[in-house]
């Protein structure tokens, strides 16, 4: 099953058109890593995806379920029904790359706050769920703890938690180990990793080349707002095709 | 001004008791109407933070909002009042209001309508100190990260309850020293409203005074009555900081 389409996908800022027709789909299980260098336009199609960015053009689809779109007055598109967006955002949990926890809360009630609060889920079960998810990421003893306590490691690790416990159908990561020492990459990237194997759907904005290539099921690499090549690991790490992305793996690997 | 303070009538409550045995009664029979005005102080002063709240969280929502017309009105307000010293601002608002109050209902054939001295003491300290919160609250606004506004946005929270649930409890925290120091300033601003006809505690120990000669000993229960004030309010707003900082990182003692 198809859990996320975007089709197309246009987005510019004043004259420069940041993504000019980007396209995507994930089925179920599937983990695509998105990289490239930095200005390629990946963090933004990834923002755009949920609407944290305004695209100007493009059609998305969560589960199924196409977000209505209409033009905005300034040329961008906007959301018919916001609710919908709402209810389509629960759907798509998004790990940042600066964490972003609710400072002003403890681990525990960053984790429980938009289940309870925004799908509903009664104050045990959202504290069940939490519990299992925290235990998973392996902080459940920092439950009581608030995030400026944490390591970096450890709150992008809550904050993994907290885009879990929402039971989403795609996980979309921006860059999720780019502002961690490098000691601290390790833990989360294992926690992604386990993750993957669970069969979980997720979208991954990295410049981890290791994980693009050994955990993800499908590259795309982005250049100037265009997919450049998208395929297989092994193809796109063993045989690129075209000489921008020969000059980005040679930068990139080590 | 002097002719209306001149219609008040102001009589010791206390009474002298009847009986040579009878000990001096407390601050001379004066200590019942100075309770009074004390309790009128109080008054004018918590209105009035109600008010300044009020007004300086929709100050701050109109600076910081996108759009030009609804900053302007705003900033000319925080630039205006902030300028103007209190006792002018109250001198202005009660004569000058009741000059245009007169006018108006002049011009629409009404009958006289006077300026309630309670209301416009509570509506000139609202108004200059709702200024000061702006930039209080302005500044607390801006001092929240917006990845956390960000996050709540992603986990499809609402314009509402990204307010209530992220901002507003991390904005108090940012907010309550400057909330803290104006709110000093504006209690000790409430004695302005003795000038305005109102029988504050400053107003009526200073006609004590003059009655009994002893000048000294009333404003000195003035100065420990505001002392009190101020002191109660800053254990009240040093705990409500430690309430509010909670998951900050303090510096290792």
């Amino acid at each position: 099953m198809t859990q996320l389409s975007v089709e197309d996908l246009h987005k510019r800022y004043g004259d420069h058109e940041v993504l000019k027709g980007v396209s995507l789909a994930a089925e179920s299980g599937d983990v695509i890593s998105i990289i490239g260098s930095s200005g390629s336009g990946k963090s933004t199609f990834l923002r755009c995806i949920n609407f944290l960015e305004q695209p100007d053009a493009g059609r998305i689809s969560v589960a199924g379920e196409e977000i209505c779109l209409v033009p905005g007055k300034d040329g961008h598109l906007r959301v018919a029904d916001a609710r919908q967006l709402q209810r389509l955002r629960t759907r798509l949990a998004m790990v940042f790359q600066h964490f972003n926890l609710w400072a002003h809360m403890t681990v525990l009630e960053n984790v429980v706050e938009a289940p309870i609060h925004v799908l509903g889920v009664s104050r045990k079960e959202a504290h069940e769920r939490a519990m299992a998810y925290l235990d998973k990421v392996g902080i459940s003893r920092f439950k009581d703890s608030y995030p400026a306590h944490l390591s970096g490691g450890q709150q992008q690790r809550v904050a993994i938690a907290r885009a879990l416990a929402m039971e989403p159908a795609v996980l979309l990561f921006d860059e999720p180990t780019s502002a961690l020492d490098p000691e601290l990459v390790g833990e989360v990237l294992k926690v992604m990793r386990g993750l993957a194997e669970e069969g979980r759907t997720m979208v991954v904005v990295t410049h981890e080349m290791g994980f693009a290539r050994e955990v993800s099921n499908k590259v795309m690499f982005l250049h100037q707002g265009l997919a450049e090549e998208s395929g297989a690991p092994a193809d796109v790490f063993g045989q690129p095709r075209s000489e921008r992305l020969r000059q980005f793996l040679s930068g990139n690997l080590k | 001004m002097g002719g209306r303070r001149a219609t008040f009538t102001f009589w010791p409550q206390g009474g002298v008791r009847e009986g040579a045995a009878a000990a001096q009664p407390m601050l001379h029979g004066y200590l019942p109407s100075l309770l009074d005005g004390a309790w009128v102080t109080l008054r004018v002063a918590v209105f009035s933070l109600l008010l300044a709240l009020a007004l300086g969280l929709l100050g701050a929502s109109s600076r910081l909002s996108p759009h030009a017309l609804l900053r302007l009105p705003a900033t000319v307000y925080t630039t205006v009042v902030r300028g103007i010293p209190d006792l002018v601002m109250m001198l202005l608002i009660f004569y000058g209001g009741q000059v245009a109050i007169n006018a108006m209902t002049d011009a629409l054939g009404l009958g006289y309508v006077d300026i309630n001295p309670f209301v416009a003491g509570v509506v000139t300290l609202g108004f200059i100190f709702g200024a000061y919160f702006t930039e209080t609250f302005r500044g607390a606004f801006m001092a929240v990260p917006a990845g956390q506004l960000e996050a709540g946005r992603a986990y499809g929270m609402s314009r509402w309850q990204i307010f209530y649930r992220i901002l507003f409890p991390q904005m108090l925290r940012h907010a309550l020293p400057g909330l803290g120091n104006n709110w000093q300033v504006m209690q000790k601003s409430t004695a302005l409203v003795s000038i305005i006809g109102l029988s504050d505690i400053t107003w009526l120990a200073d006609q004590a005074g003059r009655t009994t000669h002893e000048p000294f000993l009333f404003y000195m229960v003035v100065c420990l009555f505001y002392l009190a004030m101020t002191a109660l309010s800053g254990l009240l707003f040093g705990w409500l900081e430690r309430r509010y900082s909670v998951g900050v990182r303090r510096a290792a003692a």
